[in-house]
């Protein structure tokens, strides 16, 4: 069960900003989708089908990469080539 | 005081893509963000896929640090907010790291050996690189470069067995050598070496000291580290733990903000990845020839001293240089090349693979020959390591030594000047003959000067002896 505490600590963190009804709300829908992981481990083997394989892996081969206006598609503001983001310092 | 120091030492393997995508680690000339990826950038429905290669490096450093490599070890997610990475989590290794244990031995304060014990060596993702733009409250931003967002990375641990900076400075200086030799990393890419530090006095709490991105810096953060800790017992004030950052321009270390403290990062295994079992490779695993054996062999091989031997193998570059030149003369190429070549390089921040090998074996000829003195050779050498760094051709020892007039001259040419320095230093003269111990080296000195290093000191302090016999 998340709780109320547990929404609000993890939004300090996060630095979110969240007012009451809001921990309610998210409070509400963290704990449904917790409910739909309770299904899954009803399912005979549960999540450790998971781990049924080990050592997958790939050549150490170099991939195109994707453009940078490709990368820079969906982000806002961009500037010289970088992401922008609000300060974090 | 007891001082007790333990260091995590973050690694860039150098592969050939980053441990979770085809993404090229290259990216030291271009843009930000051209080698980035739906993978790395953390798009939904991506899935990344383990490295074989960056796997085979860490157990490589794993096998020559002597750890345990546990039959399985798996990927965990550290959840943590923070714009280096796009996924808002971390890949890492949690509590079933790739090995465990393992030891480096340096070489110990008066002489012997001391290990130091390692904890734990783990695989993750490198963040990405922020820039801080901006100044006041409302104006600073930051930009984000996901070019480095992924490349891989070891962790290597080390329990708090470090006494002193100056050992953890030997430490890190013998690590490096030996990551050198494995060939799994670049010492010259800019931050492929990267070091935090816990550090307490004995009986007090610890403080972990973040943000060390050069190798070199890490004596002089613990130094000052050590000492306002110091101070603060002095003072009868509480030394709280907690987390600082060093501050590498001032080099000062500075609290972090408790916020960036916090941690909450609530690892979980790695869902999308599939677990490793790879202990059954380390015996397949060849290492090359590590620092300690090289240095054994320099001694039994070349004659020379166990501090040459050292110094000429703590770097593989150095080590790989001197054993193209040294043939036939290791008495001389092993204190040219320890104790004046890499001074002269420290002193241009130059690195062993720009000196050309050709130059300097025929300038060590000329000093075995005689055909110059040892200061005049240092001459030579300047000028020669002075004309690469300003990217030219450089010119041959013998050549430089014909156009200045460097050339040894026999001891009796010098009598003159010999004679006029005597007259122009009567008190130096008149201390020699009282018997003071100075006076002679000084009035060799200034012959040497005034022949600009071309005589032969101890044939000048022969001739002064000579002229001062009455």
């Amino acid at each position: 069960m998340v709780t109320k505490e547990d929404v609000a600590h993890i939004a300090t963190i996060a630095d979110i900003g969240v007012d009451d009804s809001e921990l309610e709300l998210f409070t509400g829908q963290f704990n449904a989708i917790l409910e739909y992981f309770g299904v899954l481990d009803s399912v005979e083997g549960g999540a450790d089908a998971v781990h049924s394989r080990t050592n997958v892996f790939r050549e150490d081969l170099v991939k195109p990469s994707l453009l940078n206006d490709e990368v820079l598609m969906n982000a806002q503001d961009p500037e010289d080539g970088f992401i922008r983001a609000p300060r974090v310092i | 005081m007891t001082v007790i120091i333990g260091l995590e030492i973050h690694c860039q393997l150098n592969t050939k893509t980053k441990l979770f995508c085809g993404c090229s680690t290259d990216y030291r000339d271009d843009g930000p963000n051209t080698h980035v990826c739906p993978v790395c950038l953390g798009l939904p429905g991506t899935l990344p896929v383990t490295n074989k290669q960056a796997v085979i490096y860490a157990l490589r450093v794993a096998k020559a640090l002597h750890c345990e490599v546990p039959a399985f070890s798996e990927f965990a997610r550290k959840n943590y907010f923070y714009p280096d990475l796009p996924k808002a989590f971390q890949i890492t290794q949690y509590d079933k790291p790739l090995a465990l244990g393992g030891y480096i031995e340096i070489e110990a304060e008066g002489g012997g050996e001391k290990r130091i014990e390692l904890t734990r060596i783990h695989m993750e993702e490198d963040p990405g690189r922020l820039v801080h733009k901006g100044s006041g409250d409302r104006g600073r931003y930051t930009l984000v470069d996901y070019n480095r967002s992924g490349v891989p990375l070891i962790e290597i641990v080390t329990e708090p067995q470090l006494s002193s900076p100056k050992e953890a400075r030997r430490f890190l200086n013998k690590l490096r050598a030996t990551l050198e030799y494995l060939g799994i990393y670049d010492s010259e890419r800019e931050g492929s070496l990267r070091v935090d530090a816990n550090i307490s006095i004995k009986g007090y709490e610890r403080v972990e000291v973040k943000n060390i991105t050069s190798y070199k810096g890490v004596e002089k953060a613990l130094t000052f580290e050590i000492t306002r800790q110091k101070g603060m017992i002095r003072r009868n004030a509480q030394i709280v733990r907690e987390t600082r950052h060093y501050q590498e321009a001032r080099g000062v270390t500075t609290s972090a903000r408790s916020k960036e403290m916090e941690h909450d990062y609530r690892y979980f295994p790695e869902p999308d990845l599939a677990p490793l079992e790879v202990s059954s490779w380390v015996e397949e695993i060849a290492l090359p020839e590590l620092p300690d054996a090289r240095r054994d062999r320099f001694m039994q091989q070349y004659g020379i001293s166990q501090n040459h031997a050292r110094t000429l193998t703590g770097d593989l570059k150095l080590a790989e240089f001197f054993e193209e030149v040294t043939s036939g003369m290791p008495e001389i190429a092993a204190p040219w090349t320890a104790d004046i070549l890499l001074g002269e390089l420290n002193y241009r921040d130059m690195p062993v693979t720009k000196v050309p090998n050709l130059h300097y074996r025929a300038l060590l000829e000329e000093v075995k020959k005689g055909s110059v003195t040892d200061t005049s050779a240092v001459e030579v050498l300047r000028l020669i390591l002075n004309q690469v760094m300003e990217g030219q051709a450089p010119e041959m020892p013998g050549v430089i030594i014909a156009r200045l007039g460097l050339s040894k001259e026999e001891g009796e040419s010098f009598v003159e000047v010999v004679a006029s320095v005597l007259k122009e230093n009567e008190a130096a003269v008149a201390d020699h003959r009282s018997g003071k111990a100075g006076a002679i080296n000084f009035l060799v000195g200034q012959v040497m000067k005034a022949t600009r290093g071309r005589a032969d000191p101890k044939e000048i302090a022969r001739i002064i002896g000579d002229l001062l016999k009455d």
